[in-house]
């Protein structure tokens, strides 16, 4: 066993609204620069749809990801290998180009003020921000919001590709429209593929806490990166000829703050904390059977209570202040303990580190009579009869295993049951613990499952753990005499090379 | 002095100097600008008809260049029979015109794309020229003046070495036609433009990533190097 500690965090999708706050919190202090622009490293997109860039889980068009060579037994990257990672550098086979993403645009607002005088209101019109000139805008990064052109956006989904087309057209009947949001950020996986893939080893993952980072002193733009990771989470920045990503706000975390996206989520959606994983299990685990990937990666995350795991976490070198943090992750609680957080796309075999509880609609919202139903004999009715929603969500949350979909939404389903015995009282007792013991939880975990998910408290939601800077400076030097002395060190502005 | 001795035993000290000096310099003072710039992101598909002849020919060609310089007698012992020099200046011209197809496809790409040119420098401009300069000044030696592969490895050698060895001997190369002597003074211009272009992009080669392994994990603080024993103590 050899224990690490990553910063783990759950969204949870029924609480989101698509307000895109997250996304504008990230922009205002990590992308607002050239080369950037079109950048989101947070960002949220309308389900069923094609997402940003367009239809990125599509791994035929990106080949991201590891795939596994059923004979080997063994996962490889799907873009490049030990070989390719040097024959393709002068030009790459997969590389998404900008206009997978957008071409970012702004107005020419100097227009409104010198426009000559007429019978007409000046407008300002839209100039690329690359090149400047006029630009005719086709597509932005959220251009299919709330399914808005959905014959072409939500139609096009990669995941409706198992979906007959009778089905499809279930899913889309207007009156019955499912849709709910998806919010992305890089998902600081524990074997993520474009680690893997740099040539130059510029990516990192940070010992202490899992957090992926780009060296930007050591990356030499050969863009491997952009095409390995299956989430499309590494940006090439056209200007500086660097690749960027999510670094997870680590500077906020280091001062004890939650990530910009995570403290000013409107919808209080998103989670954070330590887990304990066995890093000597990753390759096994990532090379596993499809349908067994998410319960294999429940599995590689270590329950921070066990004595035997404690002591091995010690040894290790996680500080114990970081495994305390770890027993109170309210991540650790949905993932492992509650089993209601699924990872993302598990087939990609990156295991990300980023979990959601699926959104209840899609499968409640089916209901005849569009209110929610709640007291039919056997109360997992619209569940069963949620066929095509549960094959659309396996698909995105646990490489086809549609067991585990049910899984999660019987548990779901049951803590609103308990709820609504409490508080409304309109239900047979005797039924509902009934279903609660089918689901697999009982009444006291309904309640914690209910209390941490509507009425968490800031610390509740973000349990971060200290990062221990101290340590790492007294290595070196004292820690008061370091304090005093080092103001910011010497910085040198980000320049694009000659 | 005469202008022969300038540019063939002056001219070549100062550019190999700069290059020697200011390279690592610029490596430990500026490395974030150390870059391939791709553009590919926002130009696909004539980069690929431009870079991937343009690499593919120039590296080997300058494999080409180093092996004669290194064993010049073999390479004049391999062309001691004419079908072995038809060989290899058939391959060596077939690879410079490679090579000028991909920079002319990299200049036009340049000239022609508006995205493109919105990330081109003035130094890209310069050393594009520079390149171009060079690889036709030696596909013109290569045609017009038959000595090719032999010439290389019995004069440019020596005369390489002649530099290398502070003992610049420039009776070698005074009496060489125009197009050579531009051949050799391009290249040591190129030389001195390495520190201040992206042609620093090649001394990044990464051939570590063939042996490295697939995860790299970082420590802030070497694992282990404080115990908990300590920090509680
Ligand atoms: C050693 C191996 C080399 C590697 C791995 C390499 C890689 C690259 C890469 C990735 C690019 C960017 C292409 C893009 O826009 O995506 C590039 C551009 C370029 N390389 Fe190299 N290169 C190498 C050697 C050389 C050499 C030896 C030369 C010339 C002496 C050279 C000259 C250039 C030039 C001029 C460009 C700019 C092309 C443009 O106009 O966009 N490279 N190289
Ligand atoms: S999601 Fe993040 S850690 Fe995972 S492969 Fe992509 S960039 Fe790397
Ligand atoms: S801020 Fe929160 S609620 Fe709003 S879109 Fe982002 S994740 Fe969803």
């Amino acid at each position: 066993m050899n224990i690490r500690a990553q910063v783990s965090m759950m969204f949870h999708l029924d609480k989101c609204i698509g307000c895109h706050t997250c996304s504008v919190a990230c922009k205002n202090i990590w992308t607002d620069r050239q080369g950037t622009e079109y950048m989101w490293w947070n960002n949220v997109e309308t389900k069923p749809g094609t997402g940003y860039p367009t239809k990125w889980e599509d791994q035929d068009k990106y080949k991201g990801g590891w795939k596994k060579d059923e004979e080997k037994e063994k996962i490889e990257l799907r873009s490049t290998n030990k070989v390719k990672g040097i024959a393709n550098l002068f030009h790459q086979p997969h590389l998404p180009t900008i206009d997978d993403y957008y071409e970012p645009w702004t107005y020419k607002y100097s227009d409104l003020f010198d426009a000559p005088a007429g019978d007409d209101q000046p407008t300002a019109k839209p100039i690329s921000l690359i090149t400047g000139d006029d630009i005719d805008i086709k597509a932005g990064p959220n251009w299919d919001d709330d399914l808005g052109g959905s014959p072409i956006y939500a139609s096009n989904d990669p995941n409706l590709g198992a979906i007959s087309e009778k089905d499809r057209e279930t899913l889309f009947e207007i009156d019955r429209l499912v849709f709910f949001y998806l919010p992305r950020i890089c998902n600081h996986c524990a074997n993520p593929s474009c680690v893997a893939s740099c040539p130059s080893g510029a990516i990192y993952k940070r010992g202490e806490d899992g957090i992926v980072l780009v060296n930007q002193n050591v990356c030499r733009g050969w863009r491997f990166c952009v095409t390995a990771c299956p989430y499309k989470k590494v940006y090439y920045n056209w200007k500086s000829g660097k690749s960027e990503k999510c670094i997870l706000c680590y500077p906020r975390l280091e001062t004890g703050q939650p990530p910009a996206c995570f403290h000013s989520c409107v919808g209080r959606i998103r989670y954070l904390g330590m887990l304990l994983y066995d890093a000597d299990r990753i390759e096994e685990i990532a090379s596993c059977d499809e349908s067994e990937l998410v319960e294999k990666q429940r599995e590689l995350i270590l329950d921070p209570f066990d004595p035997k795991v404690i002591a091995q976490a010690e040894k290790d070198g996680i500080h114990a202040s970081v495994i305390e943090s770890a027993q109170k992750s309210p991540v650790y609680k949905f993932v492992k303990e509650w089993k209601l957080a699924l990872p993302l796309h598990p087939e990609f075999r990156t295991l990300p580190m980023l979990f959601y509880v699926p959104p209840l609609l899609p499968v409640l919202g089916r209901v005849e009579n569009g209110t929610y139903e709640s007291n039919s004999d056997t109360f997992f009715t619209s569940l069963e009869q949620a066929r095509v929603p549960v094959e659309y969500l396996a698909k995105m949350f646990s490489a086809g295993n549609q067991e585990i979909i049910k899984d999660t939404y019987r548990k779901l389903i049951s803590v609103r049951l308990s709820k609504r015995l409490e508080e409304v009282g309109d239900l047979d007792e005797v039924k509902v613990e009934e279903a609660i013991a089918t689901a697999g939880l009982t009444k006291e975990t309904c309640d914690a499952i209910f209390r941490l998910t509507s009425l968490p408290t800031l610390e509740d939601r973000f349990v971060i753990p200290p990062s221990h800077r101290e340590y790492a400076i007294s290595m070196l030097e004292d820690t008061q005499q370091h304090k005093g002395e080092v103001g910011v060190g010497f910085s040198e502005k980000p320049e694009r090379g000659l | 002095m005469t202008s022969n001795e300038f540019m063939f035993s002056v001219f070549p000290y100062v550019t190999i100097i700069i290059a020697l000096v200011v390279t690592p310099i610029r490596y430990f003072v500026k490395r974030f600008s150390y870059s391939s710039l791709s553009s590919q992101f926002l130009e696909n598909k004539q980069l690929f008809w431009g870079s991937v002849p343009w690499h593919y020919g120039i590296i080997l060609i300058l494999g080409g260049h180093l092996l004669g310089l290194i064993i010049p007698q073999s390479v004049l012992a391999w062309n001691g029979v004419p079908w072995r020099l038809y060989v290899l200046e058939g391959t060596g011209l077939s690879l410079a015109f490679l090579t000028i197809f991909g920079l002319i496809m990299l200049m036009v790409r340049r000239a022609v794309q508006p995205r493109i040119r919105a990330v081109t420098s003035v130094m890209d401009v310069v050393i594009l020229l520079a390149l171009f300069v060079q690889v036709f000044a030696g596909i013109w030696t290569a045609i017009f003046y038959r000595w090719g592969s032999s010439w290389y490895a019995a004069a440019a050698a020596p005369y390489l070495w002649s530099i290398f060895s502070f003992n610049p001997n420039i009776s070698l190369v005074e009496n060489l036609p125009l197009m050579v002597k531009i051949h050799i003074i391009d290249a040591f211009f190129l030389v001195s433009l390495l520190p201040f272009s992206r042609l620093v992009h090649f001394l990044s080669l990464p051939l570590q990533y063939i042996w490295r392994s697939p995860q790299v994990v970082v420590w802030n603080q070497s694992v282990g190097a404080v115990t908990n024993s300590q920090i509680k103590g």
